[in-house]
């Protein structure tokens, strides 16, 4: 019984060293090759999953979810699009408008995500010192019979590996691109009307 | 002098005035862009604009994508596609850009085979080169100069806008094209084509935007920045 639970207990402790030495090299999956995985991973899904081809919502949303929400830096991407108003806002409030942003990132990638199939992805050449800690990944996404669309990532090393705060399609960036509307909205009405606006605007009212 | 052109050039210097008094105001209460220092004027603009694009123009060119056969819409495509890759051409000269010139001249001689109704030149990976006036200006150093709105146009800027005012003059449909119906079908085609080409751009706008007019002009000028530099701008702390 003993020698049992000796047998038990080192395979255990094997497992956990295994497991200890895992995590860390997924972790430095180098942020090109992160990139690359993932969107293959994601454009799999689109091409082979009738319910994503045929919009439903739910589905596209629980890909997004599921696939790469947990690569994304919200915090990181919120403060960005609020420049200097970040430091205004409370730790409460950034917590509340990070949740609130990611809502609507996601609700803009959900429906961007179904024009996407027959696209492949090609990673351009990165250039970057394997010390690097911020870096833009660039890539280009070709569709048959139309020019190709350059999406760039501005990801930075973490804590927990490789995280994006940037996408920049065809030269516009998604979190930069809300920064007048941000600064415009805390102007008139502080950093509260901006997380009751972001708010309204996830519970599905329309922009203005 | 017509009662109409008085009516006409009374409406005008009238807008003229209020955009000067909005800009006026804008001084005291609120922080106006610094690339948008017409923003009263052109949110105007936008509020003429908005209704007859999404109530008409939007639907048209909608209707055209969801109905119209394929080949159709690529040949249409692919006719007014062969014209702008001789204007990139020209103004990838006029910046030096030797390879992108190239390949525009490259694209429209591929396409001669398909008799400039089949973008050949695309499928065999010859990229556009995209170039136009306004970037030729914003290569030699020409800012932006203030933001502009203008009705069924769209975004543009004083340097853009010129280089759009350049390209019309330059036809060449107004000069090849003697009969006027079929002059205004083309006319309506390109049109149509454009804003067919816009349509995925809109809704994205519909999806991700808080403020459209807000949205629009930031995604503009970013888009502009980034062809004038070749996907290469510099980067900046750009915290208005």
């Amino acid at each position: 019984m003993n020698r049992m639970l000796a047998i038990v207990r080192r395979a255990l402790a094997v497992g956990a060293c295994a497991l200890l030495a895992a995590a860390p090299a997924f972790a430095q999956e180098a942020p090109d090759a992160l990139v690359k995985r993932v969107s293959q991973e994601v454009l799999e899904i689109i091409k082979a999953d009738p319910k994503v081809q045929a919009g439903d919502q739910a589905r596209i949303r629980e890909v997004i979810e599921s696939k790469l929400i947990q690569h994304f830096d919200f915090l990181r991407m919120t403060a960005l699009a609020m420049g200097r108003n970040w430091a205004k806002a409370t730790p409460e409030q950034q917590k509340r408008l990070a949740d609130e942003f990611r809502s609507l990132l996601v609700r803009t990638y959900s429906g961007a995500l179904v024009q996407y199939r027959n696209q492949t992805i090609e990673l351009k050449p990165m250039r970057a010192e394997a010390t690097a800690t911020d870096v833009t990944v660039r890539t280009e996404v070709v569709r048959p019979g139309q020019s190709p669309v350059q999406i760039d990532y501005g990801m930075a090393k973490g804590a927990d590996g490789w995280k994006a705060y940037d996408v920049i399609v065809g030269g516009v960036s998604l979190v930069t691109n809300y920064r007048d509307e941000f600064n415009e909205q805390i102007r008139q009405g502080g950093v509260d009307a901006l997380i009751n606006a972001l708010a309204a605007r996830n519970k599905g009212g329309p922009g203005k | 002098m017509t009662a109409l052109d008085r009516q006409v050039r009374t409406a005008a210097a009238l807008a003229l005035a209020t955009a000067l008094a909005g800009c006026a105001t804008m001084e005291g209460g609120s922080a106006p862009s610094k690339s948008d220092p017409l923003e009263p004027w052109n949110r105007a603009m936008y509020a003429i604009h908005e209704p007859l694009d999404t109530n008409i123009v939007r639907p048209i060119a909608q209707a055209w994508v969801d109905y119209v056969p394929r080949p159709v819409q690529s040949a249409v495509h692919t006719f007014f596609g062969n014209i702008e890759d001789g204007f990139s051409a020209l103004n990838g000269l006029m910046q030096g850009k030797w390879e992108k010139a190239g390949n525009d001249l490259g694209r429209i001689t591929v396409n001669v085979f398909g008799l400039g109704l089949i973008d050949i030149a695309t499928d065999a990976g010859i990229p556009k080169g995209d170039e136009d006036f306004g970037q030729t200006f914003g290569f030699w150093g020409v800012p932006q100069g203030p933001y502009l709105f203008v009705p069924l146009i769209g975004p543009t800027t004083v340097r853009d806008g010129t280089g759009l005012v350049i390209r019309y003059y330059l036809g060449p449909v107004t000069y090849v094209v003697n009969d006027v119906p079929l002059r205004n079908v083309l006319y309506f085609l390109g049109g149509l084509d454009l804003r067919a080409q816009a349509l995925e751009a809109s809704s994205m706008v519909d999806r991700a935007a808080i403020d459209r007019y807000t949205f629009i002009r930031r995604a503009y000028l970013q888009r502009r920045e980034y062809l004038v530099h070749d996907g290469n701008p510099p980067k900046k702390e750009d915290d208005e």
